[in-house]
């Protein structure tokens, strides 16, 4: 364990590996939380929105004007 | 005060650019330095014209920023054509060798042309139709407008120079010996300057958002522009031999170095040709099928799952060389783990058609960038499983590889390219339609015969060579000589290239479609003047 290359090699190996894949773990889990359904739903919608102008305000404050557009 | 300042900076880079010049140790680097002076006192000259001038009504937020887009979809033509050119070209001189004109010799001959193609369709074909893409999806999935004024015709103009000098220095045979990342210190210099101010430009987008979520299509693009960031400045560590000369020395040596390499060139694939062009089918698939993506939540899986495993397949490069065993076991467990998101995303883009598929009959675009994932789907098979050491042991350095890369650049990243422009040309120019579905169903069938041509070539000749380099006779000795299986190839080196004759004119047509789509089309009616169309 003396020099930088056993240390990196070990952690590697160990702790970093076992990080990356709870960190994974915890994203996919994140996704498929309660009521994410209708959040990605409305993120899917996202390219038919805006097509020919940027937004003039927030997208969020008049969300549902914008959302019944999108549907057509 | 802006104006000043450029032209103080543009003054001082054409002075120091002759000063360089004239200290020139090697021709390339004079080349260079004659041609930066040159362009940086063109601009100037352009700047001073353009100082005090009244300054134009501040640019309406109000309006998405598209002058770039355009260009760079001219541009993305102009490069992919080039690029297929020298393609089959270099691919006529492998069958034929005489093409290696004595005339030309030292410039045009295979070994000089091989980089300039990889890099005309990889970094100048792909790279400008990214850049051009990622600029008109993030606008449109920000609804707002670029960032930072003029940034976008900085990043691209930049990106288009840094094309030039490395096409140059190709030509002229400077290289660093670094696949996919040939050009010498000075061109990586540039090209960090450009791809940092491209970050800059795309996450302030980012951040005046008005949409509150940040589409996936953007978390693609931007992982790509990060992680090519981070690839190309520790590939291109290096100590130049001097600040007047084109050399330089790599900063790691021995298997470091082939490791750095190979850790770059297979990211180079990850994020450059597959993430980047991912953001592309995220947007341009639904928009074409207009309808959403099949599943977000599997967008996002397909996302991170990528991102965790691609950075770690690069040791697949290296079996049986001096890199630890045990590096390049992880390298090929995670490229065979590498199968799930890559179908995962496949499966998504394919399945954003469901209830859909009847438009594959009637629209050639979209039968395009539908083809594009399937092949996406095919060669992240191959890929992996080239990756293992037992199949590797038979397909490295055999023209395997060739096919393999090749039906993922023309099949994937091509055809996906292809629609992107039949996507964007009527919308950019408004106009309502394409010149001629019958000529994107010609380009159709012509690229996808070409690649069949080219890959079914590549793999009796890569098999082929693969077991008569290994074959022994009953002593142990070796039955093939390697000019054996030179000769031996040579049916299927006139197959390829004829496979690329064809890929080349199905995107000459293609050329010619959209010139005509913007010189004939009949115009949208302006979106002024139309009700919503909701």
């Amino acid at each position: 364990m003396e020099d930088s290359y056993t240390i990196m090699r070990v952690f590697a190996g160990t702790g970093g590996l076992l990080f990356m894949f709870l960190a994974f773990i915890g994203v996919v889990l994140f996704i498929f939380r309660p009521g994410s359904r209708k959040v990605h739903q409305d993120s899917a919608n996202i390219p038919f929105r805006h097509d020919d102008k940027p937004a003039r305000r927030q997208s969020g404050t008049d969300r549902d004007a914008h959302l019944t557009e999108a549907r057509q | 005060m802006l104006d000043y300042v450029k032209l103080l900076i543009l003054g001082l880079v054409a002075v120091l650019a002759a000063i360089a010049a004239s200290y020139a140790r090697d021709m390339l680097y004079m080349v260079h330095m004659i041609l930066v002076m040159v362009t940086a006192s063109g601009l100037f000259l352009w700047q001073l014209r353009r100082t005090d001038e009244p300054v134009p009504a501040e640019v309406l937020e109000t309006e998405y920023m598209d002058g770039p887009v355009r260009v760079g979809v001219i541009l993305t033509a102009f490069w992919g054509v080039v690029g297929f050119l020298v393609g089959v070209w270099i691919a006529f001189q492998l069958a034929f060798p005489q093409l290696n004109f004595d005339w030309a010799q030292g410039y045009m001959n295979f070994g000089r042309l091989r980089p300039l193609h990889t890099s005309a369709v990889i970094f100048a074909f792909g790279g400008t139709g990214l850049l051009a893409s990622s600029f008109y999806v993030v606008q449109r999935t920000s609804a707002a407008r670029l960032w930072g004024g003029g940034l976008a015709w900085f990043v691209l103009w930049g990106y288009q120079f840094f094309i030039l000098l490395a096409a140059t220095s190709y030509i002229l045979g400077g290289s660093q010996s670094r696949e996919y990342a040939e050009p010498e210190w000075y061109i990586d210099l540039w090209l960090t300057v450009v791809w940092v101010a491209y970050l800059v430009l795309y996450m302030g987008t980012l951040i005046k958002r008005k949409e509150p979520h940040i589409y996936v299509a953007n978390w693609f693009y931007l992982s790509f522009i990060v992680t090519v960031a981070m690839l190309h400045v520790v590939n291109n560590l290096a100590v130049p031999v001097s600040i007047f000369g084109s050399r330089s020395v790599s900063l790691m040596s021995g298997v470091q170095d082939a490791m750095t390499q190979w850790w770059y060139g297979h990211n180079a694939v990850g994020f450059f040709l597959t993430a980047g062009f991912l953001g592309m089918m995220y947007y341009f698939i639904p928009k074409q099928a207009e309808r959403p993506v099949y599943s977000y939540k599997l967008s996002i899986i397909h996302f991170w799952a990528l991102i965790f495993l691609y950075i770690w397949a690069g040791p697949h490069h290296l079996h049986y060389t001096a890199l630890p065993d045990w590096a390049s076991t992880l390298g090929m467990v995670f490229s065979i783990v590498l199968w799930m998101p890559s179908w995962g995303g496949m499966i998504n883009g394919l399945m954003t058609l469901s209830g859909a598929w009847d438009k594959l009959r009637t629209d050639p675009v979209l039968r395009m960038m539908v083809t594009s994932v399937a092949f996406y789907g095919m060669s992240t098979f191959e890929g992996p499983m080239m990756s293992i050491r037992a199949v590797n042991s038979l397909s490295h350095y055999t023209d395997w590889t060739i096919g393999h890369v090749h039906s993922g650049a023309l099949g994937w990243n091509g055809m996906i390219t292809f629609g992107m422009l039949y996507y964007l040309v009527p919308k950019l120019w408004n106009r309502q339609a394409l010149y001629s579905l019958r000529m994107v169903s010609w380009h159709y069938w012509l690229a996808t015969i070409g690649i069949v041509l080219y890959a079914a070539s590549m793999w009796v000749s890569g098999i082929m060579e693969g077991l008569m380099w290994r074959e022994v006779d009953a002593q142990g000795f070796l039955v093939n000589s390697f000019a054996d299986t030179v000769a031996a190839k040579f049916p299927m080196y006139v197959v390829r290239g004829l496979g690329g004759v064809l890929y080349l004119t199905g995107a000459l047509i293609m050329v010619y479609n959209l010139w005509m789509t913007v010189r004939k089309g009949v115009a949208r009616a302006t979106t002024s003047a139309a009700a919503p169309a909701e």
